[in-house]
This record gives structure tokens, sequence and C-alpha cells, in this order.
């Protein structure tokens, strides 16, 4: 079937299988492979994409679900001058990552995170945060990486 | 998955006459619980009839009483809806609760309630503050909806249009969360309705249900003593690697008093 979306500001289209899920539209149609699939069962976020300005994990959505919305991935964040957003810059600063596999979807998703609670409490970040799985960090990081991006956006 | 064929509905009409067109079609709301039934191939549809661009089934609408829900408003609309929060802020915190900020923003309440989940939030809301299903065909009490694990009074080619919520009295819903899935290993809603006191459980049974005797003791006194002494019997009770039966029973009433509680 047809399909047609904006994605980091573009406009894209392509003829998919209906059962494509949004995420393997993204990484194998569009090779941005930024957006990764941890768990394939909706529970780990590393898949955490922008739709219509909400984060949404997009192994548990069908890309024709998708069909004229406007998409931001993690390489649509930085500036388009390559300067990076306030939340990739915190997480540089903070040490936010190590293997860097839950990163993407962790941005994503703190990104929508702040844009739905200005001043997030740690508490507020830690619960936030919750459908995303770090399986190296503890968090620690990733919470203050959160809370100093929230202050500069 | 399975292949389907793919059809995104114009409106309700156009919905359902694909409904009864396909040999096994199934609607597509949110997808939250439906594509990853479908990833792991435990459901397998001839058609997909996607729901999303329905503008008939979206928003929020304050009515006299109450607050009708359209089936497709997302549990984050919902938690985030000034005007939820003001008239029934039990069922702003209960969506606000339900799996994670991702799915809140494309799970919907029609489709959580096609679904009913045994472990879900949003069928203790409609049991219990009384709401009334309203679908393509007919409305349907709370109280008649829900009839077993995974299956509602929905018929065959019937759509859940909106939900409409009357405005308790007082009301709190309080969840023991399952904590890597986040759903409800014990949920319960205790509200003051203007038709009386209601306590529904979800995540405990087969299906969402009401406690009479707790109702009762309520009625007479509305405080988290009242409930002192009351356990529902463990035998109906679901048990699995997460709770016993006996433990459910437990939570059931610790659950309860926690919410008429939060309700005050």
């Amino acid at each position: 079937m047809k399909l047609s979306m904006r994605v980091n500001g573009k406009p894209v289209s392509a003829e998919v299988e209906e059962r494509t899920l949004l995420v393997a539209f993204i990484r194998d149609s569009l090779r941005l492979t930024g957006t990764h699939v941890g768990c394939d069962t909706g529970q780990c976020g590393a898949c955490t994409v922008h739709l219509d300005g909400r984060a949404v994990k997009s192994c548990n959505i069908l890309a024709l679900q998708a069909e004229g919305a406007d998409i931001r991935t993690i390489e649509g964040l930085a500036n388009p001058d390559g300067t990076l957003h306030p939340m990739q810059e915190a997480f540089r600063e903070h040490h936010g990552l190590q293997c860097g596999f839950c990163t993407p979807g962790m941005v994503m998703s703190a990104v929508d995170l702040v844009k739905n609670h200005p001043n997030p409490s740690e508490e507020t970040i830690r619960a936030e945060l919750d459908g995303n799985l770090c399986r190296c960090t503890g968090y620690h990081n990733i919470v203050k990486a959160v809370k100093a991006a929230a202050a500069k956006m | 998955m399975h292949a389907f064929k793919y059809h995104k509905a114009s409106s309700v009409a156009d919905a359902a006459a694909a409904l009864s067109r396909g040999d096994d079609a199934k609607l597509l709301a949110g997808g939250q619980s439906l594509i990853a039934a479908l990833k792991l191939r435990l459901s397998a549809p001839s058609d997909l009839i996607d729901l999303g661009g329905i503008k008939e089934l979206a928003g929020i609408k304050l009515e006299a009483g109450g607050i009708t829900l359209g089936a497709m408003t997302r549990h984050a609309e919902v938690a985030r809806s000034a005007e939820v929060q003001a008239q029934i802020p039990a069922l702003a915190s209960l969506a606000g609760g339900i799996g994670d900020r991702m799915v809140r923003n494309m799970g919907t309440l029609g489709g959580s309630l096609a679904h009913n989940d045994p472990v879900a939030d949003y069928p203790a809301a409609v049991l219990g503050l009384n709401a009334t299903v309203n679908t393509n065909r007919r409305r349907i009490a709370a109280d008649d909806f829900f009839k077993g694990m995974f299956e509602t009074a929905l018929q065959a080619g019937e759509i859940i249009v909106s939900v409409s919520f009357p405005l308790p009295k007082r009301a709190a819903y309080i969840k023991f969360k399952n904590p890597a899935s986040r759903y409800a290993i014990v949920g319960v809603m205790a509200a003051e309705t203007a038709g009386g006191v209601r306590v529904a459980v979800t995540g405990a049974a087969s299906s969402v249900f009401r406690v009479a005797a707790m109702e009762r003791a309520l009625a007479a006194n509305w405080s988290p003593d009242a409930l002192a002494g009351i356990i529902v019997p463990a035998d109906k009770l679901n048990a699995d690697m997460h709770a016993s039966a006996e433990y459910r029973a437990h939570l059931i009433t610790v659950m309860a008093r926690r919410a008429v509680q939060a309700a005050n």
C-alpha cells in the first residue's frame, strides 16, 4: 500500500506491506537506524520516536497508522547547524549513557516528558521514564541529565 | 505477524461496513494491545480497520451531570484534560497510570474497553463510576458490559463511539501495579455515585467485578475502617507467578481502604 508522511521535516513516500511496523519502515526503508529495536514487545522504549509531537513506541505501531503524520526520530533532534538539542547536550554532559542502546529512545522520551512537565521533580522524571529501560546505568545519570535539560528548555 | 488487509476508515459507518465485509476483521484503535498480539501471532485477523482517522470518535465533552469521552480519546488526553481533572479527578488519575507515557499517547478508551483485558484499568472506572458505553447501535450500562475474560456485550459489527461518565460525589482509584508491566495485580475504584456506593475491582479475576459487601459497608459509613474484615473469597480470583489468589484477596481490601481514604 502507498504510504506518505513527513520524517524529520522532509516528506517521504513509499510502497509498504500492510504489516510493516513503523520502526521497520524508519530503520529499513529510510535507513534511519538511530531508532533501536530492543525488546520488540513494546516494553523497553528503545524504539521511541515522536509522532505528531507525541512520544510513541514505533515497534508497536503499523507504518500505515502514521499515514500523513509528522515523525521525528533521534536523527532529527539536533539543530540544522549540527548543534545539539539541550537534552542531547545534557546526556553528554551528565554521562547519561554507557552502551548507548537505550539512549535514542530515552532522549526522545525525555524530550516529550519535559514538554508535558516543564519543571519535573526527580520523582516525576523517574515515574515518567518508566517506559524506557536501561540495563547499563542504573538510571541515576539519566535522571540528572533530564533534570539539567529541563532547566534549559 | 500474519498478513492482513488494511483499511483506514473514514467514518463509523465506513468502519461498520468494512467490519461486515471481512472474513474475520478487527478494529484497530491505538493498537497498544492489538499490534502486540499480532506480533506474537496471538491474533490473526483477515482485515484491520483503522479508526485513527475518524474525527467523530475524538473529543471530551462536558454535559449536564457528566463527561462524555470519545472512544478514540487517548489515555494521555484524558489524564491531562482540565475538564476531567476538575470534574472526575479519579478518572484522570486512572488514565495517567495506564502503562507508560508512550502507551498512553496511543492507547484509547474504546480500545481498552472492547479488549477487556482482565488486568486493564479502564474497566474499573466504567464499572465503578457507572458509566454508559455508547455504541453505533445502542447504549450499554456498565453493569451489562463486561462479560468475562476478553469478552464484552459488544455484538459482531458493533463499534464503541463514546463513553458517558456521570459525575460522582467522590471517587478514587488505587492500583497495586505489577512492577514490570505496570498492569493491575489488583486495582480498586471506590465511588460514591448519584445511585449509591460502587466498588469495582480489576486485575484480580477473569473480569472486573463489584464487591457488594464493601458497597453496603461504605454506604453506612464511608471510611477505610468500615472495610475492616471484609475479604473477597479467594476461590474465584486469579493465581499466577505474580500473586496467589489469597494475596490478591488481601490486596483487594488494602487497595479498597486506600481508595476510600484517597476519595476524601
